[in-house]
């Protein structure tokens, strides 16, 4: 009984994903649920007034706002930057403890307990995309009763970063697992794609053809942050153009 | 200067055989202030790195430009001595030690820059590697790793330079006094009694030691400079980093050689051994420096500005004419524009007076090259949304402060434990004149008689 039942589990093995993401500025309204979302599920600090105002403000995900065009003629461009998980990332080699290491689904992964805080990962990081516990997390009432306890606290003097929301990742893998299937594309979400109004985030595999993030991906809208440094993200943007015709073929 | 080998010993053992009030209140006064370095340090363990000014993006600042600095003035000793040693020039003999106290001092300062500028500095050690219940090697891809074992390299190697040549003169200290010190001095001379084969290993290990020592502190400062060469940072990102960095190092490293050799012969009344020669030599060699240092920042300028990408050029008019210009002109005016003409002038430069004030500005100046490398590239990193910038806090400067202040005490302690001139390589010095000093000396300094080995 026992055998067979090993032999079984044995035969069912989950997919290795290449989880990537796409971001559609043209969608984007720049309404920052993303940034709300993320901070609620990651158990980031809000770190005060004061604090935030010295530019240690800490939004895993972040809307920045870019202006074009002279003043009667001006279009706000909004582009949520987060952690590119870069294949080819600048902050993983320069980490003396590997904290910040790649992990086997090619994500960048931030091991907390191992941070020192030399802090030459965020300097490193081409898209300022590492965040510092400059001072000692705290959260405002009521928010210090909502902590997510699938997600670690972290202390003072350690960086952080997006994670793509690892902690779904594994619990959607662990259900899938039970239920011996592959993970389909788009069950689960990262809390920033979730909570996304008009779907500007799409989340899923790469490796996939089918997934709705390769397809975009492969758009002729498709660009990278910061392309030439040779990084190689995983978080594609799909700049201005007829995304409406995309959407229809 | 002609003197007997008793009268060497007299006046070279003088400081450690008698202390004035106005030492005690030196070394109070200096005490006090690194008492406040280690109060802000204290605060900043207490508050997190929230305590000092960095920010995002500015994530290294103050304490970064300290360790860099610091390990720019260990080059002056070791360095300097060893290429002294090696090239055989005779006026080295009084300034040798007085150089490599300097290294040690300014390493052991440097070294604590690193971690008082980590997170969690209670965790530095992870560094290290040594098999632990983690199972994990530190990362040795990371120029930090490359940084630790290259800052404790050059710390042991210049620790023996500095102690080679301290044992023959412990053991004359040993002879010459009674009671504890004696007891002291004799474990300290490692029982050194001056046979033929003792003065034999010795030799040969200073001659082994010297040539050893260059390629460390070399490598030391090319190490420092990969710390930012290696990130993909603009301004950072340079092939140049490393000659820049040691070349920058030697030459702020003469500058402060120079200020300390100047208080050292003031304080200690040692005017007759450290002459203004002395201070001629060494003002040539950081003329030179500065000339080198401006051509490297010159090569460094003309092809960022050539190459034209952006977000290089963003960084470099932040230096040239933005925010940072005051700072990066003051650079150029402390290091290049007051410290050359002065010392290109012979009747200015034998003025031990004039050379020590060519020093001054080029101490500062190095200062403010380190800043304005660390700094202004990480406030304005590529995206223009994550621009950021950076004061430093009292915190930063508490603990800068008292950085400047414990080397001048370090180096006071250490004149009342070691005499601060090789006396037994002076004594040498002397014996061996006529036939080798004659080849390293130039001639119209030995028709001025005023020649460091006293003909």
């Amino acid at each position: 009984m026992a055998p067979a039942k090993e032999q079984n589990q044995k035969a069912f093995r989950l997919k290795r994903r290449n989880w990537g993401m796409a971001v559609d500025e043209d969608r984007c309204t720049g309404c920052e649920a993303c940034v709300v979302a993320c901070h609620a599920e990651n158990n980031i600090a809000t770190v005060g007034e004061e604090q935030a105002a010295r530019g240690r403000a800490m939004h895993w995900i972040r809307i920045e706002r870019y202006y074009e065009g002279t003043f009667p003629d001006i279009k706000v461009k909004y582009q949520p930057v987060l952690c590119q998980q870069c294949d080819n990332a600048p902050c993983e080699a320069v980490c003396p403890t590997y904290a910040s290491y790649h992990n086997a689904e090619g994500l960048n992964a931030q091991i907390y307990n191992r941070c020192i805080g030399t802090r030459y990962c965020a300097n490193a990081c081409p898209y300022e995309d590492r965040y510092f516990n400059f001072v000692n997390p705290a959260w405002d009432e009521p928010l210090n009763l909502q902590l997510n306890p699938d997600v670690s606290v972290r202390s003072v003097g350690i960086m952080e970063k997006c994670t793509f929301c690892i902690q779904r990742i594994r619990a959607a893998e662990i259900n899938a697992e039970k239920e011996k299937r592959q993970l389909k594309d788009g069950e689960f979400n990262p809390a920033c794609v979730q909570s996304c109004p008009t779907e500007a985030l799409v989340f899923g595999d790469l490796d996939d053809p089918e997934s709705r993030v390769s397809r975009l991906a492969k758009s002729n809208r498709a660009a990278k942050l910061l392309p030439d440094l040779g990084t190689k993200p995983k978080v594609t943007y799909l700049r201005r153009g007829s995304w409406y015709d995309e959407q229809n073929t | 200067m002609n003197k007997t080998p008793e009268q060497i010993n007299e006046e070279l053992l003088l400081p450690l055989n008698s202390t004035s009030w106005r030492y005690y209140l030196a070394v109070a006064a200096l005490g006090m202030l690194v008492l406040v370095g280690f109060y802000a340090w204290g605060y900043q363990l207490d508050h997190g790195i929230g305590a000092s000014g960095l920010d995002r993006p500015v994530f290294w600042g103050v304490y970064i430009t300290d360790f860099v600095f610091w390990i720019g003035i260990s080059h002056a000793g070791t360095l300097i001595s060893a290429i002294l040693r090696v090239s055989n020039a005779e006026w080295r003999r009084p300034v040798t030690r007085c150089a490599e106290a300097i290294t040690v001092f300014s390493l052991l300062i440097a070294a604590t820059f690193p971690v008082i500028h980590l997170g969690r500095p209670w965790l530095f050690f992870w560094l290290i590697p040594y098999p632990s219940e983690r199972g994990i090697w530190p990362q040795f891809r990371s120029p930090l790793l490359w940084d630790f074992f290259a800052l404790n390299t050059y710390l042991i190697g210049s620790f023996s330079f500095l102690l080679l040549p301290s044992f023959p003169d412990f053991a004359l200290v040993r002879d010459r006094s009674e009671g504890w010190r004696r007891r002291l001095y004799g474990i300290l001379s490692l029982g050194w009694r001056g046979t033929p084969k003792q003065w034999h290993r010795l030799e040969m290990a200073m001659r082994i030691m010297a040539v050893a020592i260059i390629p460390v502190a070399v490598s030391v400062h090319t190490i420092v400079s990969w710390d930012f060469a290696m990130a993909l940072v603009p301004g950072w990102h340079s092939t140049i980093f490393g000659p820049y960095f040691v070349a920058g190092a030697i030459f702020s490293g003469i500058a402060a050689l120079i200020i300390v050799m100047a208080c050292v012969r003031k304080l200690l009344h040692l005017e007759e051994y450290l002459e203004p020669i002395h201070f001629d030599h060494l003002g040539k060699l950081l003329l030179a420096m500065s000339l080198i240092w401006f051509y490297f920042v010159f090569a460094e300028s003309l092809t960022t500005w050539y190459g034209n990408q952006p977000s290089e050029m963003t960084v470099f008019w932040l230096t040239r004419s933005g925010s940072f210009s005051p700072l990066f002109w003051m650079m150029v005016i402390c290091n290049a524009i007051i410290p050359v003409p002065i010392l290109s002038i012979k009747r200015l430069r034998s003025k031990i007076g004039w050379t020590v004030l060519a020093s001054i500005p080029i101490v500062i100046g190095m200062w403010l090259e380190r800043f304005l490398i660390v700094v202004p590239s990480l406030e304005q990193n590529r995206l223009p949304y994550a621009y950021g910038t950076y004061t430093p806090s009292w915190v930063e400067i508490g603990i800068t402060v008292a950085s400047f202040a414990a080397m001048p005490l370090l180096y006071l302690l250490f004149v009342k434990a070691v005499p601060i001139i090789s006396i037994w390589e002076l004594k040498l010095g002397q014996h061996e004149k006529p036939a080798e000093v004659a080849a390293p000396v130039p001639a119209e300094e030995i028709v001025q008689g005023a020649t460091a080995s006293g003909r």
